[in-house]
This record gives structure tokens, C-alpha cells and sequence, in this order.
């Protein structure tokens, strides 16, 4: 067996999201010949789904903000088993990140003054994201796409990676199939960035495109990098719960932002019933001060409904299930009931939202300038994934670099909303220099033919098994395992149940057969990306097994409280000499005198 | 629940021909979970490009029913009840397989635009100073999400196959927005005119009425552009001007 075409070149990124551009567009300007392999057309990938906006302490709305009240910020969403330095880096470099878009084009929403606009978001103490209307992951892909497409990169699109290959403990390529025709390529490479994503698709009710099988964590794991924090998956609070078929869609926290309240049958504002003991002091006591909040008001704490996005999904979860939720399963959030309080009313709300508007007309036939939406919990961010070292983003496997959603340490339990765009921008800018300068210093690679083949004899296999088992119910059987057992509320048992049917599915995914031939054929593709759901599934089951605590992402009703042991450890996770799977604690990283200064001055 | 019948063409650049598939349309779906349902129940190799499904990535553009659209924003509830629903490929581009087309030729005709080229900053921090009115306009081209179904529709391509000498309204919306975003410097009129064919173009706004944004393509983008051109070739007082002095 051969592949049809060979690729050769110093950097080669995998996703073009965010993160996938940025590196791309720093290694290019390192000089260096950069190749960017992603599974979708240019410019579709999940990054276009962002709304709310990307967080950075321009302090142009406040000017009290900066980099120590955004890594305050972001340590405590996280729960403190983020990475510090990590959380530094990505506090002191988002505002020059973000500048630098608008210098490629970008055009954000303006102050009175003619400035970058900033919006209040969930966690963020001062008015910090920066946006244009709800639709800023778009404007930011697109303005990377723009400027990108003259860098000089070579870009593949539907071309999916399925096996990185290694030259000794150095990574030297991957091989890879391009969809449209089903043939294979060789890309190699003396170092690669991973940015493919994350893994919403291993969940049934999720935001996350069919891309977001898991496949930078995976692939990176079987070449031997370590995995980090995989047990924190973010379930973001609102999603659309109806129709069913687009249940899990994302309604952005930018509803919330501009004064959306939740509420429950009853019309109560659940949310303040349960304000967390650490976020007290900064969160409003009553509905008149958290809208003056919203309105700008600098004196006034945010509303709780603003608190961080796991306590809020846990309190929609808690009304759901106590039978005070909304008809079609989920609670209610209302925006229309601002309209009498702001100029232009319903256009006002038009204007802010603009895509909540047209995807609550559109799919589901409600104007939410007139009624409340319904939303739920849905999977939305995995803060955990490749570990990686926090100033140059390489992995433990070296010439293997890894930024965005698929790399770990920045968020550590819980991901503040807003701060993903800027951490692809900051990320992806350092894993793109970094990787060129790998390149640069370390020698040519030698291709494993072994490697290779037996690569592409794993991705042709399930042609030969025509009348076995379905790719898509394995699926589809997988994404219920974590819904039900790996979910928002997770105890002993059910893991335990779930580690044994991943291990089954397993086994059914291994004699998946596919029919039809290789063009542009998704029965196939499914069944190759079966193997890296299952890879993550396992990894986020086992991870959240051994940690016997609540905190961020990760709750268990066996253990609802915080432990401080497991506060000071992260769960890491390689795979062992006999090919299974090993989960190990590693301390996490003390911050510097100065950033523990800050962490204590900052509350 | 009754059952709805699918015809959707199968084949590839070679040729093919329309299948019938059956399934269950259930509350709310769109046409795009019917296809998906229809690949897992009976066609597992039945090829369709999405990725979002929310009308935020511009993959799945299809024509259904005849009509450009973009499946996962198409309600079945909207369609006339209890007839067969039509899907094919876009017409404007190459067949790839099923409903996938190559829309590559647009990524090209993207790279010949000329690229923002902004004015030195206004402050000496290396930021600039923009209006919120003055970039309302720019922000709704900015809206668009490269679904290419105003390519698909526009009869200069769709009919008349121009592709090598006309950019389509999806890149005179892009054309636009550099054009009239308020830092850029670069002049894009002459390439326009000459290669990418905007005189072509005979407003009849079909463009404006498939776009799933809403963005009014015609009169927002590609008029004010028609009028750089018209200003700087066809202004009579210039003419004259030009032909006093000897230029």
C-alpha cells in the first residue's frame, strides 16, 4: 500500500480554528515553510460558533481593569489548579493580541470615544470582552483567514489526520486522508501544532460540530504526550433545549451580559438562592443592583446569573430536577423584560443579539424580544487535553506542540467565558514561534515506513468488513454512555459503568464496517473517528473517577464538596508500556511570589 | 408519525441520478437532520458537508426544492406538508459526490482581491479610532459566512459560467468591506472593473434575496461599488478635466 501524495514542511499545524491560524501565521512569519491541515473548508471551524466575545484588560469600559484583575479572575474561575503561568502569559498578552486583529482588519463594536467596546461576562470582575454583537468568533476566523491566505501557508482542507509518526521520542509527521477523494497523504514534518478542538461530539446533548471528536488529545496520546485535567468538561448552562433537533445548540452568556435573567416555573430568579461563598463580595444581593450592573453601573456587583458557567449550570440542573423547570426540560431566560428599561427597546435587544434573534426565529419560530427562550446545560469545553509547557506550548512528546481547546493549563476546573478566543489568539501566536523555532534548531526527520503503513492499513480496514457493526450506532451508543454516566452529576458507580462500556464499544468499533467507496464518504469517516472519541471518552471517565471532590467542571454527588488534597494535584494521563490506559496525579505548578501576591490581593 | 420521501441526487462529477429515501420527520427538525437520518437508517455513504448546524459556518448550502439554502436552517414545518422534498448540489460549482460541491474556485478569486491595508495608527500606542456609525455598514458584510449561495443563485455564474472573468456577489460583499472599512488605504476599483467583472452584474438582486444573513448585497455592496467605478471612469466633468489638460 502507498499513499497517493507526499508533503513535506518545517511546521505543519493540524485545525484551523483560531488557535490553527494563529500558529500558522507566527510560524510563517518566522520564515520557516508552514503546511495547515484541517477537516473542514477554511473558515468553518468551530471558532465561528463564539459569540460573546474575547477577553482582555484593555480597560477601555473600566479602567480599574488589568492583567492582575484578569489572572485573578481567571485562577479563580478556574478553581486554582490552572496553570499560573499560563494564566499570566495569557492576562499580559491578550490585549496586544487583540489590537493586533484590528490591525488585520478586524472591526470589534466602538465606545463613545471610538475604542474597542468591552461587555460584561460570567467571572470577569470589570466589563472585558471585547466583540461584535454576538457573532465575534466569526469576525475573529474570518480576520485570520483574510490575512492568513497571504502568509505563504499551504493549506489543506477535508483532509483529516489520522496517526502522528515519530522519530525516536521526536515527532516527525502524520498521515492523513483527504475526503473528497479518499486518498492518502504523508505530511512530514519537523514539528507539528496541534489545534484541532475539543471533544463535544464523545456527549449526546452538546454545542460542538461533528469536528470535535477529540482528535488532538487522541493522537497526541497514542504518539506518547501526556494528557492533563481531562476530568474537567465544561457543560455551558444555556443551550437550546427546544426543538429537539437542535437541542445543545449554544445561546451565548451575552444574553445574560446585557441583563437576561433566569428563571424558573414559578418566575423566581433561582440564581440568587445559591451564591458561592468566594464570589459573595462580588456579586450582587438583589435584581436592582445586578441590572444596574448590567447597564454599567460601576458601583453595582454583577448578577448572580453572571456568576462562573459550572455553578450556574449545576443551579439550572438543580431546578430541572426538582420539577420547577420549563415545559420542554430546561429553565427560562428572558431578555424581553429589559425593554422597557433601555432606548430603542426590542431594537436595542436586535442590535446586541443579533444572532440569538434570527436562531430563536429561525429555529425554533420564538422572538426573544417577546418571550422568555427555554435553555439547558449543554457540552459545550473540555478544559483539560494536551499537556504542554506553559511558555513555548510543546508537549511531552518533542517537536509536538499543542494550543487552543485541545491543550491544557489555563483554565484548570473552569473556563471563564471569553477567555477561549483569547487564549487561542495568545496560544496559538506561541505555539506557531516556538514550533518554528523547533524547527529551525533541530535537524530533518526520517519517515518510519512501518509507521505509515501501518497508519493507512488501520484507516482502510473497514472496507473490508461490509455486513459488521454500524459506525454511526456505535456512535450513537457512545455519545448516551457519556451523556447519561460521564455527565453534569457524576457518582462512583456510574463511571465505573461507563469505563466498562467505552472498553466494550471498544471492542464493537473494532469491527465497524463501512460500504460505498472512499469519496467523500461519512459512514467512513465516522468510523475513523470513532477511535478518538473512544480515546477521550476513556480519559475523561478515568480522570473523573480518581478525583473524589467537586470542583469546577467536574461535580459528583458521592463527593459534593471541594477536598483540599485534591487541590494541590492534577490528574495527568499517558499511555503505559502495555498500551493501557494510566491516570497520575502531578502537583500543579506554584505560582511565582508575585502572581501568589496578586492571587491574595485580589481575593 | 408519517413518513416523508426524500429525492436526493446521488452520483459524482461523472453523472447520477435522484434516490428516494424515507424517514420520520419528527418536532422541529430541519432538512438537514432528515439527511443525517436518512444516513444513519439507510445511506451511511450518502455524502453532505455541514459542521455547525446553526447557520453560523455556511456549510451545508444546498438546493432544496430547487431553491438555494442552507439545510440546517431550513424547517420542514416551512415546506409544503406531505410532498417529496428535492435536495441536490449547488449549480454553480463543480460535482464532487451527492451534495458536496468544490467551491474551491472561490477561495482563489478571494486571494486575488487585493488585502487590508490599514492607515498608520491614530495613537501613538499603535491603535486606531473608528466611529461606531461609520462601521455599521462594513459590519454587515462582515456578517457573511461564505455559504456561496449568492454565487450559486446569480445567473452570471449559475447560467452563464463566467467564472473566469466575473468574482460573484460574495466577493463583491467582500470587496466592499475593505473598500468602505474606514482604516483601509488599498484601491481595489480598477480590479473590479477589469478583472473581476462587476459590470457584469445586472442588479437583479437574486443574491440579496437567498442570503441567509440578510445582508443586502445589491444595493448595500455592489451599487457603491458600480459607482467607484462609474466616478472614476465614466464622471463627465473628469473627462473633461482630463481632456483640458492633456491627461
Amino acid at each position: 500500500m502507498a499513499e497517493s501524495f507526499t508533503h513535506d514542511h518545517d511546521v505543519l499545524v493540524i485545525g484551523a480554528g483560531g488557535a490553527g491560524l494563529r500558529a500558522a501565521i507566527e510560524a510563517a512569519a518566522a520564515g520557516v515553510k508552514v503546511g495547515l491541515v484541517c477537516k473542514s473548508l477554511l473558515g468553518k471551524a468551530h471558532t465561528v460558533m463564539a459569540e460573546g466575545g474575547v477577553a482582555a484588560a484593555l480597560a477601555h469600559v473600566d479602567d480599574r481593569d488589568s492583567w492582575r484583575v484578569h489572572f485573578a479572575d481567571t485562577m479563580r474561575g478556574g478553581q486554582y489548579l490552572n496553570n499560573p503561568r499560563m494564566a499570566e502569559l495569557h492576562a499580559k498578552e491578550a490585549p496586544e493580541r487583540v489590537r493586533e486583529l484590528e490591525a488585520w482588519g478586524a472591526l470589534f463594536d466602538r465606545t463613545r470615544e471610538g475604542k474597542i467596546l468591552q461587555r460584561n461576562f460570567g467571572g470577569h470582575r470589570y466589563p472585558r470582552l471585547a466583540h461584535v454583537g454576538d457573532r465575534t468568533g466569526l469576525e475573529m476566523i474570518r480576520t485570520l483567514q483574510d490575512h492568513g491566505i497571504h502568509q505563504g501557508i499551504e493549506v489543506f482542507m477535508e483532509v483529516t489526520v489520522v496517526e502522528l509518526l515519530k522519530d525516536g521520542d521526536r515527532v516527525s509527521g502524520c498521515v492523513a486522508y483527504d475526503r473528497e477523494r479518499g486518498k492518502m497523504h504523508l505530511f512530514k514534518a519537523k514539528s507539528i501544532v496541534m489545534a484541532t478542538g475539543g471533544i463535544g461530539r464523545a456527549y449526546k446533548i452538546t454545542s460542538n460540530s461533528w469536528e470535535y471528536t477529540g482528535d488532538g488529545q487522541s493522537l497526541a496520546y497514542h504518539a506518547g504526550a501526556e494528557l492533563l485535567d481531562m476530568e474537567f468538561v465544561q457543560f455551558h448552562p444555556t443551550g437550546m433545549v427546544w426543538p429537539p433537533s437542535v437541542r445543545g445548540i449554544l445561546v451565548t452568556e451575552g444574553v445574560r451580559g446585557e441583563g437576561g435573567v433566569l428563571r424558573n416555573k414559578a418566575g423566581k430568579r433561582f440564581m440568587f438562592d445559591d451564591i458561592p461563598d468566594n464570589y459573595k463580595a462580588q456579586t450582587a444581593d438583589n435584581e436592582e443592583e445586578g441590572w444596574r450592573y448590567c447597564q454599567g453601573d460601576k458601583n453595582a456587583r454583577r448578577p448572580p446569573e453572571l456568576l462562573t458557567r459550572d455553578h450556574v449550570a449545576r443551579c439550572i440542573m438543580r431546578e430541572v430536577k426538582g420539577g420547577r423547570g420549563s415545559p420542554n426540560g430546561g429553565v427560562f431566560l428572558d431578555v424581553a423584560w429589559i425593554k422597557p428599561h433601555v432606548p430603542g427597546g426590542a431594537e436595542h435587544i436586535k442590535k446586541k443579539l443579533p444572532s440569538m434573534y434570527h436562531q430563536f426565529k429561525e429555529l425554533a419560530g420564538i422572538d426573544i424580544t417577546q418571550v422568555p427562550m427555554e435553555v439547558g446545560p449543554t457540552t459545550h469545553y473540555i478544559m483539560g487535553g494536551v499537556r504542554v509547557d506553559a511558555d513555548t506550548q510543546m508537549s511531552t512528546v518533542p517537536g509536538l506542540f499543542a494550543a487552543g481547546e485541545c491543550a491544557a493549563g489555563l483554565h484548570g476546573a473552569n473556563r471563564l467565558g471569553g477567555n477561549s478566543l483569547s487564549d487561542l489568539i495568545v496560544f496559538g501566536k506561541r505555539a506557531g514561534e516556538y514550533a518554528a523555532k523547533f524547527a529551525k534548531e533541530n535537524g530533518g526527520v526520517q519517515i518510519d515506513r512501518a509507521q505509515v503503513e501501518a497508519a493507512e492499513c488501520m484507516v482502510l480496514e473497514p472496507f473490508g468488513r461490509s455486513a459488521a457493526e454500524n459506525a454511526y450506532a456505535v456512535q450513537h451508543d457512545l455519545q448516551n454512555t457519556m451523556q447519561d454516566l460521564v455527565g453534569i452529576v457524576r457518582n462512583e458507580g456510574e463511571m465505573a459503568q461507563a469505563v466498562d462500556k467505552v472498553a466494550e464499544l471498544a471492542r464493537r468499533a473494532a469491527v465497524v464496517g463501512v460500504s460505498g467507496n472512499r469519496e467523500y464518504n461519512p459512514g467512513w469517516h465516522t468510523a475513523i473517528d470513532l477511535r478518538n472519541l473512544l480515546t477521550v471518552s476513556e480519559a475523561v471517565a478515568r480522570s473523573a473517577l480518581l478525583r473524589k471532590e467537586s470542583r469546577g467542571g467536574h461535580f459528583r454527588e458521592d463527593y459534593p464538596d471541594k477536598d483540599k488534597r485534591f487541590g494541590t494535584v492534577n490528574h495527568a494521563i499517558r499511555k503505559g508500556a502495555d498500551g493501557q490506559m494510566e491516570v497520575f496525579e502531578v502537583a500543579v505548578p506554584t505560582p511565582s511570589d508575585e502572581l501568589q501576591a496578586v492571587i491574595k490581593e485580589m481575593g | 408519525m408519517a413518513k416523508t420521501t426524500f429525492s436526493i441526487y446521488r452520483g459524482d462529477s461523472e453523472g447520477g441520478q435522484f434516490a428516494d429515501y424515507q424517514t420520520e420527520v419528527g418536532e422541529g427538525m430541519v432538512v438537514l437532520d432528515c439527511v443525517h437520518q436518512i444516513q444513519a437508517e439507510s445511506a451511511p455513504d450518502l455524502a453532505v458537508r455541514w459542521n455547525c448546524k446553526a447557520g453560523k459556518c455556511g456549510s451545508c448550502s444546498a438546493e432544496v426544492n430547487g431553491k438555494p439554502r442552507l439545510m440546517c436552517m431550513t424547517r420542514m414545518s416551512d415546506l409544503p406538508e406531505g410532498e417529496t422534498v428535492t435536495l441536490e448540489p449547488l449549480k454553480a460549482f463543480p460535482r464532487l459526490r451527492d451534495l458536496v460541491t468544490d467551491v474551491s474556485w472561490n477561495y482563489g478569486v478571494k486571494q486575488g482581491i487585493a488585502k487590508f491595508a490599514p492607515r498608520a495608527p491614530d495613537a501613538e500606542d499603535g491603535t486606531w479610532r473608528m466611529q461606531q456609525e461609520d462601521i455599521d455598514r462594513v459590519q454587515e458584510f462582515r456578517k457573511c459566512i461564505e455559504c456561496f449561495l449568492c454565487q450559486d443563485v446569480c445567473h452570471v455564474l449559475r447560467d452563464h459560467r463566467k467564472h473566469g472573468e466575473f468574482a460573484g456577489p460574495r466577493h463583491f460583499v467582500y470587496a466592499a468591506a475593505l473598500e468602505m472599512h474606514p482604516l483601509d488605504t488599498a484601491d481595489r476599483v480598477e480590479a473590479l472593473k477589469e478583472q473581476e467583472g462587476l459590470g457584469y452584474c445586472n442588479i437583479t438582486k437574486c443574491c440579496t434575496t437567498v442570503c441567509p444573513e440578510g445582508i443586502t448585497i445589491t444595493d448595500n455592496a455592489i451599487i457603491p461599488l458600480k459607482e467607484r467605478v462609474v466616478d472614476r471612469h465614466y464622471d463627465p466633468m473628469r473627462s473633461l478635466v482630463r481632456g483640458l489638460i492633456g491627461r
